[in-house]
C-alpha cells in the first residue's frame, strides 16, 4: 500500500502533519512517499492508495496549484476511479475552481470541484465544529482566513450540527467526491476522529482495522465530543 | 495629527477612569486606554508622544527583552515611559501615554519603550512611529489569532514606517527579512556545540526559500528555523550580524563581537534562548548609544522575573517552575529541549492549560506542533500531564514515544505531586502557563511537601 504526502515541507501548519504520522502508526506496513514541491508526484504515473495534503500558507497554496496544475487530468481521473484523497484545512482549496483575493484578483484552482474560495486576510474565522458523516460524529476546529462558496449540497462531506460548514452561513461541511474528502477542519483531524481513521483504513482494504493507542484516542474523542455536545445543547 | 474636541473628551474621561481605578486600589491596566480609543478611535495619533520611541515585538522573548531594556535604561538615569503594567495592544500603549499625559495631552517623558503585540502592529504603528524597532524572532503562535509566521511578518512589514531603525535577528530567516529598505542592525549567536546539521523539530517554517521556492540549506540549525542558512539556487542567505554573541556557559559570560571590538557581559541564565534575549538588548542599547560597561553593570544583578522562572531546593531535589506558554508550540519546544539537556535525573509536571479557557474544546493543534519528543529521554523518569485536556496530552506523550509506564495523567493539577516517582530524582520541573501563578505556587509547595513526606517515610 502506497500513501503519498504532498508538499510536506510547507503543507504542515497547525499539527496537520500528524494526520499522516498517525496513519503511519496505524499502517506500519504501508509505504509512505513524501513528494516535495516541484517533484513529480508518485500518483502521476503509479498506483497510490491515498493522497494527503495539509494546511499551508496562502503563498504556498498558490505554489501548490501551479505545481499540481500539469497533473490536473490525472487527479480528476484518480478521483473518479475512487482513489482516496484526504485534504485538511485549506489544502482542499487547491482543488476548487478559484481563490478570490480581497482586491478581486483571483488564482485559478485545479477545478476538481465547482466551489470557490474567498480570502479575507484581516478576519480569521475560528470555530468548533460538530458534524455528521455516514452516521459518525466528527469533531474539530476551524481557523481560517478563507472560506468556500457555491453549492455543495450534492457533494458535501458532512452535515454540521454545531459550528459552520464551508462558510459562516452554511451547515454543509467540505466536499466529498467518491473517496476524495476535503474538510476545512484544521490540525490533527484524524487524531480527533478515530472512527474516521477506521473508515479510511477500511477504504484502504483493511478488515477489522485496529488503531494505535486505541483506548487513549477514544477517551480523548469521547471527552471532546461530550463537551462539544454540551456546548451545542446550550 | 491635531488634537480635536473629541480627543480632549476621550482624554479627560479616560484619565478620570484611570484616577478612579487608582482610588479603588485597582492595578493599572489597558482599561483607560480602551475607553480612550473607543471614544476617539485615532486617540493614539492625537496624543503627544515621547521624542524617542523604542518598540519591541516578536513571537518569543519580547516581554523579557522589554523588561531588560527598561531596567538598563532606568539604571542609567533615563526616565522611561513603558507599557509594562498594562498590555502590549493599542489600548495598553494608550493607557501608558494617558498615565504620563497632562490634561492637554502633553507627555512629560521623552523616551518610551513599548512592547508591541505583533498582531496589533497595524493598529499601533499607524500612530506610534518608533525610532528603533526590535523584532526578537517570528514563529508560529496561537493559530486562531496569529495564523502563521508569514502572515505576521506581512503585517509588521506593512505597518512599520520606512525610516525606523530595525534591530533584527540574523539567525531568523523570517524576521531578518523585515523592512529590507530600512536602516538595520543585526544580532546573532555564533555556532554552538548543541547546534545540529538538520532540524529535529516538528516545526520548521523555512524549509523552502522565500525568494525562489528552492530548498534552503542550513550550515547549522539551532532550533526550528533558527540557524545559519542559504539557498543554493538564488543565493538568499543569513545576513552578517553586527553583534555576535559567543556564550561561555562555564564562566557565566558571553562575549560579543561588535563593530567597536569585543565586549564581555555576564550571562543571566544558561539557556540559549535567554542569551538571545541578552544579545538583542545589547544590540539595541549599543546602537542607542549606551556603553558596554553600563549595560554589563546592569546585567550583573538582573534575573529572569519570578513569574517566569523560580528554583527551590528540598532534600537535595531542585524544584523548578518554568513558564511555558501553552498555545505557543515553539516556546513549549524550547523549554522541553532545555529540560532534556539539563543534568541529572528529572521528572516533569506539564500543566499548560490556560485558566481563562479550561475546556477540552480549546483548539489543541499546538499540542501537535510542540516537540513533546524531547521529553522522551532516559534522563526523564516521569512525565505528569494535568488539566482538562489530559487525554490529549496522554495521546501526545505516547505518540512522542514516551513509554506508558513513565506517564501519569491527572485532571486536577494539585494531584500532580502525589504522582511523582522521587526515586533518584535530582530535579522536578513544573511547566505552567502565564495565567496560573496561584496554581503553580500551590503545585510547587505540594512538590516540596511530597519530597519531605517521602524522605520522612524512608
Amino acid at each position: 500500500m502506497k500513501i503519498e504526502v504532498l508538499y510536506p515541507e510547507a503543507a504542515n501548519l497547525f499539527g496537520d502533519c500528524w494526520n499522516y504520522r498517525y496513519l503511519k502508526e496505524c499502517l506500519p506496513d504501508a509505504e509512505f512517499v513524501y513528494t516535495s514541491l516541484g517533484d513529480t508526484p508518485a500518483f502521476a504515473d503509479g498506483d497510490v492508495q491515498l493522497v494527503y495534503m495539509g494546511a499551508m500558507t496562502e503563498s504556498a497554496q498558490e505554489r501548490a496549484i501551479a505545481w499540481l496544475m500539469p497533473y490536473r487530468e490525472r487527479i480528476a481521473q484518480l478521483v473518479s476511479c475512487g482513489t482516496v484523497f484526504l485534504m485538511t484545512a485549506n489544502a482542499g482549496e487547491v482543488f476548487c475552481d478559484h481563490i478570490e483575493n480581497e482586491d478581486g484578483s483571483r488564482v485559478e484552482g485545479l477545478k476538481i470541484f465547482d466551489l470557490y474560495a474567498k480570502r479575507d486576510m484581516m478576519h480569521r474565522h475560528n470555530s468548533t465544529v460538530l458534524c455528521e458523516f455516514e452516521g459518525m460524529k466528527l469533531v474539530g476546529f476551524k481557523a481560517e482566513f478563507s472560506q468556500l462558496y457555491g453549492d455543495n449540497s450534492a457533494n458535501a462531506f458532512a452535515t454540521v450540527s454545531y459550528g459552520t460548514g464551508i462558510n459562516s452561513k452554511s451547515k454543509l461541511e467540505g466536499v466529498r467526491i467518491n473517496n476524495f474528502f476535503s474538510t476545512a477542519i484544521v490540525g490533527p483531524f484524524l487524531l480527533m476522529n478515530p472512527n474516521f481513521v477506521k473508515y479510511l483504513m477500511t477504504l484502504l482494504g483493511i478488515e477489522n482495522p485496529e488503531l494505535k493507542y486505541e483506548s487513549v484516542i477514544m477517551d480523548a474523542y469521547e471527552k471532546r465530543l461530550a463537551d462539544i455536545e454540551r456546548m451545542a445543547a446550550k | 495629527m491635531k488634537k480635536n474636541f473629541r480627543f480632549y473628551i476621550a482624554l479627560w474621561i479616560s484619565k478620570a477612569a484611570m484616577l478612579l481605578q487608582k482610588l479603588l486600589g485597582m492595578n493599572a491596566s489597558y482599561f483607560p486606554g480602551k475607553i480612550a480609543i473607543k471614544l476617539c478611535p485615532d486617540f493614539l495619533g492625537r496624543i503627544d508622544k515621547p521624542k524617542t520611541i523604542i518598540t519591541v515585538t516578536g513571537t518569543n522573548g519580547k516581554t523579557t527583552c522589554c523588561n531588560m531594556i527598561l531596567d538598563v535604561l532606568t539604571e542609567n538615569g533615563y526616565d522611561v515611559l513603558n507599557n509594562k503594567a498594562g498590555s502590549n495592544i493599542d489600548a495598553g500603549i494608550a493607557s501608558s501615554l494617558l498615565g504620563d499625559a497632562n490634561l492637554l495631552g502633553h507627555v512629560k517623558k521623552q523616551l518610551a519603550v513599548f512592547e508591541v503585540d505583533e498582531r496589533s502592529s497595524l493598529k499601533i504603528y499607524a500612530y506610534v512611529h518608533p525610532d528603533y524597532a526590535v523584532c526578537t524572532n517570528l514563529f508560529r503562535d496561537s493559530i486562531g489569532r496569529n495564523a502563521h509566521a508569514e502572515f505576521i511578518s506581512s503585517i509588521i512589514e506593512r505597518a512599520l514606517p520606512d525610516d525606523t531603525h530595525m534591530i533584527l535577528n540574523a539567525d531568523d530567516p523570517i524576521s531578518s527579512q523585515l523592512k529590507p529598505g530600512n536602516k538595520r542592525t543585526y544580532f546573532s549567536i555564533s555556532r554552538l556545540d548543541t547546534d545540529r546539521a538538520e532540524c529535529v523539530n516538528i516545526i520548521n517554517d523555512m524549509r523552502s526559500c522565500p525568494k525562489c521556492g528552492g530548498k534552503v540549506e542550513y550550515e547549522y540549525v539551532r532550533y526550528h528555523h533558527i540557524g545559519k542558512f542559504r539557498c543554493p539556487n538564488c543565493g538568499f542567505a543569513s545576513p552578517e550580524a553586527d553583534y555576535t554573541a559567543s556564550p561561555d556557559w562555564a564562566a557565566g559570560t558571553f562575549t560579543v563581537a561588535a563593530p567597536d571590538g569585543e565586549e564581555t557581559y555576564p550571562l543571566m541564565s544558561d539557556s540559549v534562548f535567554n542569551t538571545y534575549n541578552q544579545v538583542t538588548v545589547v544590540a539595541l542599547l549599543r546602537t542607542f548609544g549606551l556603553s558596554t560597561e553600563a549595560i554589563a553593570a546592569s546585567f550583573k544583578h538582573m534575573s529572569i522575573v519570578k513569574s517566569r522562572y523560580t528554583k527551590r531546593e528540598k532534600n537535595g531535589v531542585e524544584v523548578v517552575t518554568n513558564m511555558t506558554k501553552g498555545q505557543n508550540p515553539v516556546a513549549c519546544s524550547i523549554v522541553f529541549d532545555y529540560i532534556r539537556s539539563e543534568s541529572g535525573q528529572k521528572e516533569v509536571i506539564v500543566m499548560l492549560d490556560d485558566k481563562t479557557y479550561k475546556k477540552t474544546t480549546e483548539i489543541v493543534t499546538w499540542v501537535y506542533d510542540a516537540d513533546f519528543e524531547f521529553l522522551n529521554d532516559e534522563s526523564i523518569s516521569r512525565v505528569i500531564a494535568c488539566g482538562v485536556r489530559l487525554h490529549d496530552y496522554h495521546l501526545r506523550l505516547l505518540l512522542a514515544g514516551i513509554p506508558e509506564e513513565k506517564i501519569r495523567c491527572v485532571e486536577n493539577e494539585l494531584d500532580a505531586p502525589s504522582q511523582l516517582l522521587l526515586d533518584g530524582t535530582d530535579k522536578v520541573f513544573i511547566l505552567h502557563d502565564l495565567t496560573t501563578p496561584e496554581t503553580t505556587r500551590l503545585v510547587c509547595d505540594g512538590v516540596l511537601a511530597e519530597i519531605e513526606k517521602r524522605e520522612a517515610t524512608k
